[in-house]
């Protein structure tokens, strides 16, 4: 740790214990001079001053004079980022993946729209403090398997409840098309999720979503006829029907987890049929059809690159260059670790896209801004704006690479525990 | 595909060879580059002249000998070629679960080099790897090391010169953990606990022992003055053989295992029976005896950070590799994945920031410290006169998390270019074929 940290942290340590005392005490102002500042959206200070106030980023800026009473946290020699958002994990939902009893991400049977993942939560999951401590300051956290595998939820990650961490609930209603088939020498991320339903096609099951689609509407129909005449018997309840009327209603937006250029082209048209709100995820051969995805406007969470190409024929290095090639389409992208134990990753899946040919700035924004807009958060975070919330990653060089210290995280303007799993075994067995 | 890459990978190694003599096969000049050699620090605006696949020079302003094609590496890296010390890549089978001890099961047997993995290490700078029988038994089999010749037949991707390598494993997965016992269904196999495990070791060594010391009393009284005209031989036991080679110093031990318990535990059964064991494989609580493994000369074969996807592996922080380093502990960073071997850079770089290590102690747990472990560490690892021409090219530095392989080259041949893949999509692109 150099002597500036060293300096810096009895700071932030302090604030961190005065949050934690009192309950909903208000929140002092607190003061970043010096920083280097990349706000993602507008262009970069050499030397900037952020001020945090009742949780917001109260002003930003150079030549800003510092409110008198407020702590200063000394940036000299670091950057200041907007905290990084994850498009898609399981933060919460998984703690050692290989034991059943702390898994909670994926519900038997195919059709389940009434499950929140909210509702499973661990809101002190050990990797949540992992992801924090890396720049990730919120995240969705989605349901898997089946057809409609449940409700997504956007997290920040901080909070002493489930409830406590929402910031946008829900945020998606989950669908899953099958894997890309004919792949060889796939991987890893490939053939876990497609299980049985691999032999199934997108087509098929887009018929049964348009089905249960219409049987939604039929019962909503025969429920407000019902509810007006009193003669008429309600119909029986319907699970169901009752949890996708609000995405038919466009209340809810529908992320689909889709894949091949076929299946996505399908997608598109199912979206545009149905009137539906939606965001897909996966995508791999989004750059097939990559004029059709801007045409859609629909947003791409590109998952996690963790993975074996699924279709050898595409080229050892699709994944990576299906991001750049659906920026470079004009198709908004956003990254995504598909993981608990792997969250804290997300910023390596945007800098393996930019070391293929994704401009720089564009992979940090597909981290930050871009996931915020997709998911209708971006007047509240995703950048360092004035009036957003105080979501501020202080770190030692680039967001992205794998070196870079990160030395304090913010949010909601709130100093966060630095310590985790990995610092509190580290520091165990270093007294040894 | 497969064949179409082989073609593509012939007609790229043809232009370069193009250049005239019979002497450019496996020579080649590498030009301006940076040069990381990991044991001889770094060269700016280097050259390395191959000849015959060996190292000839490493220097500055170096002409290339008449035929001798060259590869201009300015504004790039040039390092050793990557080395993964645990996979399992290139195999037609990985594991006999069948039974608990099955050092006779030879991964070397069933080599498959029509394993697209080794296209997929070639596109990560790796040219080297331990590819292993699986962790299914205490004892599994004997490993064998690759090179990632793809599009060559598999006797000529073995790697003679390393040591030869023993499987063991440990803990969760030898006692079965994931199997549901049914009611009604077959027994379970035995060991089913760390103790179990244990013991089943040290009745094999004590086996072993029993059998060589037959042996020696056999070749004692064979070769006394007046043997026994009834003499016979012990009865050749192929299980025992392997073992007793191990207790010879013949082969090394590489054991998986989790917990620092087991670890410990192994470490014991070698002393006590005197084999060595080269690297603990995962070791993902090496951190808490990190000192016990420095003084016993251990390496530790590990994961950058791929943790808690089962009960053992819940306290596998990702500081592991880097305090242990740190600790002089012997490192190595491997994938044990058909994918995460083309990203061991990209893992090593980890340990910056969790162990604080710099870029050129990072990129040691990916080139010298596997060679050492495998003992190949006099013929590749390093970038080095008289060592073997296995160089990786990358566009920025190994460490960075914008880095990407640009080029491959093993023995001096050129098995993976970047350029040359590009070239040959954008050829097919205009054909109107597959890109």
């Amino acid at each position: 740790m150099n002597r500036r940290a060293r300096m810096l942290l009895p700071v932030i340590l302090l604030a961190a214990a005065a949050a934690a005392t009192g309950f909903a005490a208000p929140q002092k102002t607190i003061v970043i001079a010096n920083a280097r500042i990349v706000p993602v959206v507008g262009p970069d200070l050499a030397s900037g001053t952020i001020v945090i106030k009742d949780g917001k980023i109260a002003d930003i800026g150079a030549g800003i004079s510092v409110p008198p009473g407020a702590d200063i946290v000394d940036g000299k020699g670091l950057t200041a980022f907007p905290g990084m958002i994850d498009g898609y994990s399981f933060l919460g939902l998984q703690e050692i993946t290989g034991v059943n009893a702390t898994v909670d991400n994926r519900e038997t049977g195919r059709i389940n729209p009434q499950v929140w993942a909210i509702e499973a939560l661990r809101y002190d999951s050990m990797h949540i403090p992992i992801a924090r401590s890396n720049g990730i300051t919120a995240a969705i956290v989605a349901p898997t398997g089946g057809l409609i595998s449940g409700r997504s939820v956007l997290i920040k990650l901080d909070g002493w409840t489930n409830r406590e961490m929402v910031v946008k609930n829900p945020a998606a209603l989950q669908i899953e098309f099958p894997d890309i088939r004919g792949g060889r020498g796939g991987g890893s991320g490939f053939g876990q999720r497609g299980g049985g339903a691999a032999a199934q096609d997108a087509t098929r099951l887009i018929a049964e979503l348009k089905d249960l689609f219409a049987s939604a509407r039929a019962y909503e129909k025969r429920k407000l006829y019902a509810q007006k005449n009193l003669s008429v018997a309600l119909p029986d309840f319907d699970e169901t029907s009752e949890f996708l009327l609000p995405v038919l209603k466009g209340e809810v937006a529908i992320m689909i987890l889709v894949h091949a250029d076929r299946d996505i082209q399908a997608a598109i048209k199912f979206v545009k049929d149905e009137g539906l709100k939606a965001v897909f995820y996966g995508a791999e051969q989004g750059w097939k059809v990559a004029a059709d995805l801007k045409d859609s406007g629909i947003p791409v969470i590109i998952s996690q690159l963790y993975a074996a190409p699924p279709v050898w024929d595409d080229g050892y290095d699709q994944l990576f260059m299906n991001a750049v090639r659906l920026a470079r389409a004009g198709v908004k992208i956003a990254f995504s670790s598909g993981s608990a134990t792997a969250a804290k990753d997300l910023p390596y899946h945007a800098a393996k896209a930019a070391a293929f040919g994704l401009d720089r700035r564009e992979a940090l924004k597909a981290v930050t801004i871009s996931p915020a807009e997709i998911f209708g958060v971006a007047g509240e975070m995703g950048s360092l704006e004035k009036g957003k919330a105080a979501n501020i990653v202080l770190a030692d060089g680039d967001l992205l690479e794998q070196r870079t210290n990160v030395k304090a995280v913010f949010i909601d303007g709130k100093p966060c525990d630095m310590s985790n799993k990995y610092t509190e075994l580290l520091d165990k067995f270093k007294k040894r | 595909m497969k064949r179409t890459l082989a073609t593509l990978l012939l007609a790229t190694l043809a232009v370069l060879c193009a250049a005239g003599s019979a002497a450019a096969a496996g020579s080649l000049l590498i030009k301006n580059g940076t040069i990381l050699t990991v044991t001889r620090g770094t060269i700016a605006r280097g050259d390395i002249l191959v000849i015959n696949g060996i190292i000839a020079r490493i220097g500055k302003n170096i002409a290339a000998p008449p035929g001798v094609p060259v590869i201009d590496a300015a504004g790039r890296y040039v390092l050793p070629g990557l080395i993964d010390s645990h996979t399992h890549i290139a195999l037609a089978g990985t594991n006999e679960g069948s039974e608990a001890i099955t050092p006779e099961a030879d991964v070397g047997a069933v080599i498959n080099a029509d394993d697209t993995a080794l296209f997929t290490a070639l596109t990560g700078g790796v040219t080297m790897a331990h590819t292993m029988h699986g962790s299914a038994n205490p004892i599994g089999g004997p490993n064998v090391v690759l090179k990632m010749k793809w599009g060559r037949p598999s006797e000529e991707l073995v790697v003679s010169e390393a040591w030869r390598t023993l499987k063991f494993a440990l803990g969760e997965n030898v006692k079965q953990s994931s199997r549901t016992i049914v009611a009604g269904g077959p027994p379970p196999r035995y060991p089913q606990t760390r103790m179990g495990t244990n013991a089943i070791l040290r009745r094999e060594f004590l086996r072993a022992q029993n059998y060589m010391a037959e042996w020696d009393r056999y070749e004692k009284l064979k070769g006394s003055k007046n043997p026994p005209k009834t003499l016979l031989p012990p009865r050749r036991d192929l299980r025992l053989e392997v073992l007793a080679d191990l207790l010879k110093g013949k082969m090394v031990a590489r054991c998986h295992d989790y917990q620092a318990t087991e670890a410990l535990e192994f470490m014991g059964l070698a002393k006590e029976f005197g084999f060595k064991i080269a690297a603990l494989e995962h070791a993902w609580e090496a951190y808490k005896i990190a000192d016990e493994l420095a003084a016993a000369k251990i390496g530790i074969s590990v994961f950058a950070d791929s943790w808690a996807y089962k009960m053992e592996a819940a306290e596998g922080i990702a500081y592991d590799a880097g305090y242990c380093s740190k600790k002089g502990v012997l490192v190595s960073i491997n994938s044990d994945s058909n994918e995460r071997i083309r990203r061991l850079f990209n893992d090593a770089a980890k340990t910056m920031k969790y162990g604080g290590l710099s870029e050129d102690e990072a990129l040691r747990l990916v080139t010298i410290n596997p060679a050492l472990q495998l003992g190949v560490d006099k013929i590749v690892g390093s970038l080095e006169v008289g060592k073997q021409a296995d160089i990786a090219i990358f566009n920025e530095h190994p460490m960075s998390a914008y880095t990407r392989c640009d080029m491959t080259i093993i023995d001096g041949d050129v098995y993976f270019d970047r350029a040359g893949i590009i070239a040959a999509r954008e050829e097919a692109a205009k054909k109107g074929g597959r890109p």
